[in-house]
């Protein structure tokens, strides 16, 4: 078992460097630098600088250094948690990302218990369902979720509940009614894609033998539900699970941008409206160690809760 | 003479208890094919397999339309997708009004027969609008998915092939693409290439080619495997023969499905990104523009920013749902 663990953590780190990496080069290696993408996203030309005072703007970020210097160096900063300066804000990265991080956190706890309910709640309801066309509908329902761009989402349910029935703020973040819409936008495709993932999954297991065995053992099709269908299609709900909440910054970016709320999503939006490369970088590599640090914690709980897996890596 | 009306009637007869009797044959085409099977049968055993096998293939493929043109929701989805990509290459065709045209007399009216989605602040045609908005749209997002395809059939051959450290490399570098989301791979290509339709969709193509190459290797696995291409390659064929006779032509299957899935994504990828203000500069305006641009006028003219919202997620639905039909046909 330490060594499965061990394995896995290793595994874990190398691909995040790897992420790092190709981000660095994506960002660094492409025909533009850091210095002139910024400045004609600031509306500047580069032929208006002199070549002294460009070369001087480009020692403070160390540009002149060669390309794997650069990667060396901060790679080697990344390691410390320090990102650099932002090149359109007069601060650091760390400490921009650090003041958006607890907003865009915030609003996926709340989403998150959304997203569980309303994907499982589904599911169940078109298993439970016995009346033909809403069996349909429940049926096609996640297809649809699924299918709706988060932006159109956000501004219908802006539209219906702060605008006609002026229920809930639009926009703006204080307090927990400002929270609810745009926690039910984001939660709405992952609960979509829960639900149709269990609702494959119960119907695919219904047709297990066990089942069969179950029933003719004389056990009520509630307890057949609980004690041995959900148990057995919930383990790819939780892979699913946590690819959602890996995803927890990429599902803000549109819906800060609807909501007009000041966290990690709308710092990215801005951060490449303005291409500031630093910023990108460190808001990438955060994610992708969200991603790899879930994903770690779900490959353990699979071997909590599932023995197959338990004992294979135990073998292995 | 009494004779020949007879012999007809009985010929049809056996023909109908044929066709009632095989479940399979339930359509005129399959019926001509079986026939055709029979009849070159009787020719020699040589022929006989190939063209047997040729009739099965056509008569697999019969029936794979036929199902799929039974299914009422298909065949709606299919003709949505079809006038969207119609309008795309030539918006003229559903609609007399350049989408530029203002005027100011009708400013922000609402839907009507005249103005089928209403009119924007400068009483320009919202509809004329979004059908010249997916020309753009559903060109970055095509350009997206064939560079996607390309890219992904090129990582999975030479991955399923080639094998051993090759295939671990390329896997691995896979991998680590999909550790990062997509709009977040994509919205940093963007940020290193600019802003506009071009880098959009190469940004999107880049977000999702890694999905291709992961289908590609698997399908390539699993093709190389079988007998055929055993015989094929004891026959003395190259394995650029075999790779193009055998082995893509059995992969198109799921790559195929997952091409019109991931359109419906790029779809939505591009929209998004638009609507976050990476698109092409004002006045051409892809559909996420629009949207955005509606969005001023949300508590009074709702219309200039959900109906083109709600187009756009029925063409993703549409797109979503032919690859599921697809796919449901194939298995």
């Amino acid at each position: 078992m330490t060594r499965y663990l061990a394995g896995r953590f290793a595994q874990a780190l190398l691909v995040l460097w790897a992420a790092y990496t190709v981000v660095f080069v994506i960002l660094h290696v492409l025909p533009s630098d850091p210095i002139t993408l910024q400045l004609s996203a600031g509306g500047a030309d580069i032929s208006q600088l002199t070549p002294a005072a460009l070369h001087d703007l480009k020692d403070r970020y160390g540009l002149n250094n060669p390309v794997l210097v650069q990667y060396v160096h901060s790679l080697w900063h990344a390691l410390h948690g320090d990102f650099g300066m932002s090149l359109t804000q007069n601060v650091t990265v760390g400490s921009l990302i650090a003041d958006k991080l607890p907003s865009t956190l915030e609003l996926t706890a709340v989403a998150l218990p959304l997203m569980l309910g309303g994907g499982v709640g589904l599911a169940y309801l078109a298993v439970f369902v016995r009346w033909r066309p809403a069996r349909t509908v429940l049926a096609r329902l996640p297809a649809v979720g699924v299918s709706l761009p988060q932006f159109f989402v956000g501004l219908l349910l802006i539209q219906v509940f702060s605008f006609s029935l002026t229920w809930l703020p639009a926009t703006g973040s204080d307090g927990w009614r400002s929270l609810v819409l745009p926690a039910v936008t984001m939660s709405l495709i992952g609960a979509a894609m829960l639900a149709q993932l269990l609702t494959r999954g119960f119907d695919d297991t219904w047709r297990e033998p066990y089942i069969v065995t179950a029933q003719a053992k004389g056990l009520s099709r509630r307890t057949v539900q609980r004690r041995h269908v959900l148990r057995n299609a919930c383990l790819p709900a939780l892979t699913l699970l946590g690819i959602m909440l890996g995803y927890t910054v990429t599902n803000s970016i549109v819906v800060e941008a609807v909501f007009s709320r000041n966290g990690l999503g709308q710092l990215t939006q801005q951060a490449v409206l303005g291409q500031d490369v630093p910023v990108v970088q460190a808001i990438v590599l955060i994610t992708a160690a969200g991603f790899v640090l879930v994903n770690l914690l779900v490959d353990l709980l699979y071997s909590l809760l599932d023995p197959r897996v338990a004992s294979a890596a135990g073998a292995g | 003479m009494p004779d020949k009306p007879v012999f007809a009637t009985a010929t049809r007869d056996r023909a109908s208890t044929t066709v009632a009797a095989d479940p399979v044959a339930a359509s005129p085409l399959a019926c001509a094919a079986a026939v055709i099977s029979a009849e070159v049968g009787l020719i020699g055993s040589d022929a006989a397999g190939e063209g047997a096998a040729v009739a099965r293939r056509r008569l697999a493929a019969g029936t794979r339309t036929g199902r799929l043109a039974r299914r009422p929701g298909f065949v709606l989805a299919a003709l949505f997708v079809a006038f969207v990509t119609l309008s795309a290459l030539v918006p003229s065709l559903f609609t007399a009004r350049a989408p530029s045209e203002t005027s100011p007399t009708e400013k922000l009216r609402g839907p009507s027969t005249a103005h089928l989605f209403g009119t924007d602040e400068l009483g320009r045609d919202m509809f004329s609008r979004v059908l010249h908005g997916s020309t753009l749209t559903i060109k970055a997002a095509g350009g997206a998915v064939l560079i996607a395809v390309i890219a992904g059939l090129a990582i999975g051959v030479l991955a399923g092939f080639f094998g051993g450290w090759v295939d671990s490399l390329l896997m691995r570098v896979v991998d680590v693409m999909l550790a990062i989301p997509i709009l977040l791979m994509a919205m940093t290509i963007v940020t290193a290439l600019g802003f506009g339709l071009l880098p959009m969709a190469i940004a999107v193509a880049v977000g999702i080619a890694p999905g291709f190459a992961r289908t590609t290797r698997a399908e390539v696995l699993r093709v190389r495997s079988q007998a055929y291409v055993e015989a094929a390659r004891t026959g003395g064929a190259s394995w650029g023969r075999v790779l193009l006779r055998h082995v893509l032509p059995n992969s198109w299957g799921p790559v195929g499905v997952l091409a019109v899935l991931d359109f419906g994504a790029a779809v939505l990828l591009i929209s998004s990104l638009s609507f976050l203000g990476f698109g092409t500069p004002p006045p051409a305006a892809e559909w996420g523009t629009l949207i955005s641009a509606g969005r001023n006028y949300l508590i009074t003219s709702p219309w200039l920013a959900l109906l083109p919202g709600l187009f756009v997620g029925l063409v993703v639905f549409s797109l979503n749902h032919i690859a599921r039909s697809l796919e449901e046909v194939q298995r």
